[in-house]
C-alpha cells in the first residue's frame, strides 16, 4: 500500500474523465434525469415516495457499474496495466485509486439527485436525508465495486456491457422493489437474500420510512459496505503480474 | 557482481501448447546496447517479457540486476516499452508521463528531461489519442526512461519512424549505454543489426547466436549481418 501512488491513480482517473466532458455530464446528471421521469410517471407525489428511494440507490448502482467494469477492462486490454504492473504499483493501489475516483463522483451524482428529488420532486423522507445520501453514495460504491470486480471475466467490450444484464438486472428484480421479497418463492426469497442489492434497497426504504436508526438498518449497511469491501479486494485479486 | 545485467538460462516458455522459447541462454551486458533480431513471430517479444518478468515461464532461470526477474525490488530500477505503445490514449503526453513518474517514484522533473530526449516536448500539452503513430510510440519510449533505469527493455522502438529520427534515438540509446545503462532493443529490420554492441539473433524459439557484430562477421565469414543470420539460420536448420 502506498497512498502516493494510490493518490497519483485517483488524479489520474479524474484527469482522464475531465478529457472526456460528455461523459462527466451524463454520469452527474442521468440519475437526477431518470428520477425527474419518474416523477412525472407516477404524476403522485405519493406513489412517487415510495418507489423513489430505492431507485435513488439503484440507478447510480447500474450506471457506476456500466462505466468502472468499461473502464477497467479498457486498461486491461491496452497494455497500460501490464505496465504498470512492472512497476512498483500495487493491486490494492490501483483498484483503490478507481474506487476513490469513481467514488467521488458517485458522491455529486447522488448529491444531486437527491437534492433535486427531495426539494422539486417531493420526495418525502422521514429519517435523514444524510443517511439517504450515504445509503446511495454507498450504493453506487457499491455498483463500482462489482464492476470492477466483474470485467476481470469479461475478455471483450461486448462481454463486459452484457455483464449488466447479468449482474445487475436480476439483482433489480429481485430487491423487493417490484414484489416484496418475503412473497417470492423460498428460491428466489434465498437469491435475493445473497444478492447485496436487496440489503441497499432496504436500508432507503427503511430511512424514508422511519426516522429511527435502528439495528436492522444498522445491519443492511454493514451487508453492504462489507460487499464493497470483498469486492474490491476480489477485484485486486484479479490482477495479475505474470501472464501466459 | 558480475559484468551481465541479465543472464538467462535454459528458458522455455509455452504459450497457448506451443513452446514459444525451447531452452534459451543469453546474457545482456552492462552499458551497452544488445539488439534482439529475428523475424517476426522468433519469440522475441516472449524473450523480453521474461526478462521484465511479465511472462509465466515453464521452466530456466532469468536474473536480472542480481536478482530473479520480476523481484520486486527491480520494479523501479527496469524500464519496459511494449510494442503497442502503452499510455494513456486520453490524457496528454505531460499528464500520462506525470502519473508515471508518480508511480515509480521519478521526480516530477524527469518528465521535461524523457520529454526532451525523445523530441516530443514541444507536444507536451497535447492528448496522446490525437498523436500519429510514431509520437505514441516515443510518449511510450519516454516513459519508459523515467527515473533513469539500470535496465531498458525496448521492444520495436524504432518502428515507423522517420530516418532522423530513427538516427536521433539510436545516438539516445548509445548515449544511455555510455552512462552505464544496459540496453536490450528488439528488431525485426536487419539494418539496425549494425547498430548495436551485441547481438542476439533468434529464430524459431532459438537463440542462433550471441556475439558482437564484428565476432559474427568473423565467425560466418559475412561482412553483411543480413547474409551471416541466413548463414547461421541455415547452418541450424
Amino acid at each position: 500500500m502506498n497512498a502516493t501512488i494510490t493518490a497519483a491513480t485517483t488524479r489520474r482517473v479524474l484527469t482522464q474523465l475531465r478529457h472526456d466532458p460528455r461523459t462527466v455530464v451524463m454520469l452527474l446528471l442521468v440519475p437526477t434525469l431518470l428520477m425527474t421521469l419518474l416523477r412525472f410517471v407516477f404524476n403522485d407525489e405519493h406513489a412517487f415516495s415510495r418507489t423513489a428511494p430505492a431507485l435513488l440507490g439503484v440507478f447510480p448502482f447500474v450506471i457506476m457499474f456500466l462505466v468502472a467494469s468499461v473502464t477497467t477492462l479498457r486498461e486491461r486490454t491496452t497494455a497500460t496495466l501490464e505496465r504498470l504492473m512492472t512497476m512498483p504499483m500495487g493491486k490494492l493501489d490501483l483498484i483503490l485509486g478507481y474506487a476513490i475516483a469513481f467514488g467521488a463522483i458517485a458522491v455529486v451524482q447522488v448529491g444531486i439527485a437527491t437534492t433535486v428529488s427531495v426539494l422539486w420532486l417531493g420526495l418525502d423522507v422521514v429519517g435523514s436525508v444524510w443517511t439517504l445520501l450515504l445509503i446511495a453514495v454507498l450504493d453506487a460504491v457499491l455498483g463500482m465495486a462489482l464492476g470492477l470486480f466483474v470485467s476481470a471475466f469479461a475478455t471483450s467490450e461486448f462481454q463486459a456491457i452484457q455483464f449488466m444484464p447479468l449482474f445487475v438486472l436480476p439483482q433489480f428484480l429481485l430487491c423487493g422493489l417490484l414484489q416484496p421479497r418475503d412473497r417470492m418463492g423460498w428460491l428466489l426469497n434465498w437469491l435475493s437474500d445473497v444478492m447485496p442489492l436487496s440489503y441497499a434497497v432496504d436500508a432507503l426504504t427503511r430511512v424514508t420510512t422511519s426516522a429511527d436508526v435502528d439495528t436492522a438498518l444498522v445491519l443492511d449497511l454493514v451487508v453492504v459496505v462489507g460487499c464493497v469491501v470483498a469486492a474490491l479486494a476480489l477485484g485486486a485479486g484479479t490482477l495479475r503480474r505474470r501472464t501466459d | 557482481m558480475t559484468n551481465s545485467a541479465v543472464t538467462g538460462t535454459g528458458l522455455r516458455v509455452v504459450r497457448g501448447g506451443r513452446d514459444v522459447l525451447r531452452g534459451v541462454g543469453f546474457a545482456i551486458p552492462r552499458g551497452s546496447v544488445t539488439g534482439l533480431l529475428g523475424p517476426s513471430g522468433c519469440g522475441k517479444t516472449t524473450l523480453m517479457r521474461a526478462v521484465v518478468g511479465v511472462q509465466n515461464v515453464a521452466e530456466g532461470t532469468v536474473e536480472v540486476l542480481g536478482r530473479p526477474a520480476g523481484h520486486p525490488d527491480l520494479r523501479a530500477r527496469v524500464g519496459y516499452a511494449t510494442q503497442n505503445p502503452a499510455v494513456y490514449a486520453d490524457l496528454t503526453v505531460a499528464e500520462c508521463l506525470r502519473y508515471f513518474a508518480a508511480v515509480l517514484g521519478a521526480p516530477a522533473h524527469d518528465v521535461d528531461r524523457v520529454l526532451a530526449e525523445v523530441d516530443l516536448a514541444d507536444r507536451a500539452a497535447q492528448l496522446v489519442g490525437s498523436l500519429s503513430g510514431g509520437q505514441r510510440g516515443r510518449a511510450s519510449l519516454a516513459v519508459a526512461l523515467l527515473g533513469e533505469p539500470e535496465l531498458l527493455v525496448l521492444d520495436e522502438p524504432t518502428v515507423g519512424l522517420d530516418p532522423v529520427l530513427r538516427e536521433d534515438l539510436w545516438a539516445l540509446f548509445h548515449r544511455l549505454a555510455a552512462a552505464g545503462t544496459a540496453l536490450v532493443v528488439s528488431s525485426h529490420v536487419m539494418d539496425e543489426a549494425a547498430r548495436c554492441d551485441r547481438l542476439l539473433f533468434m529464430r524459431e524459439g532459438h537463440v542462433l547466436a550471441d556475439d558482437t557484430p564484428d565476432g559474427l562477421r568473423a565467425k560466418t565469414g559475412e561482412q553483411d549481418l543480413e547474409q551471416a543470420f541466413l548463414r547461421l539460420a541455415r547452418a541450424a536448420a
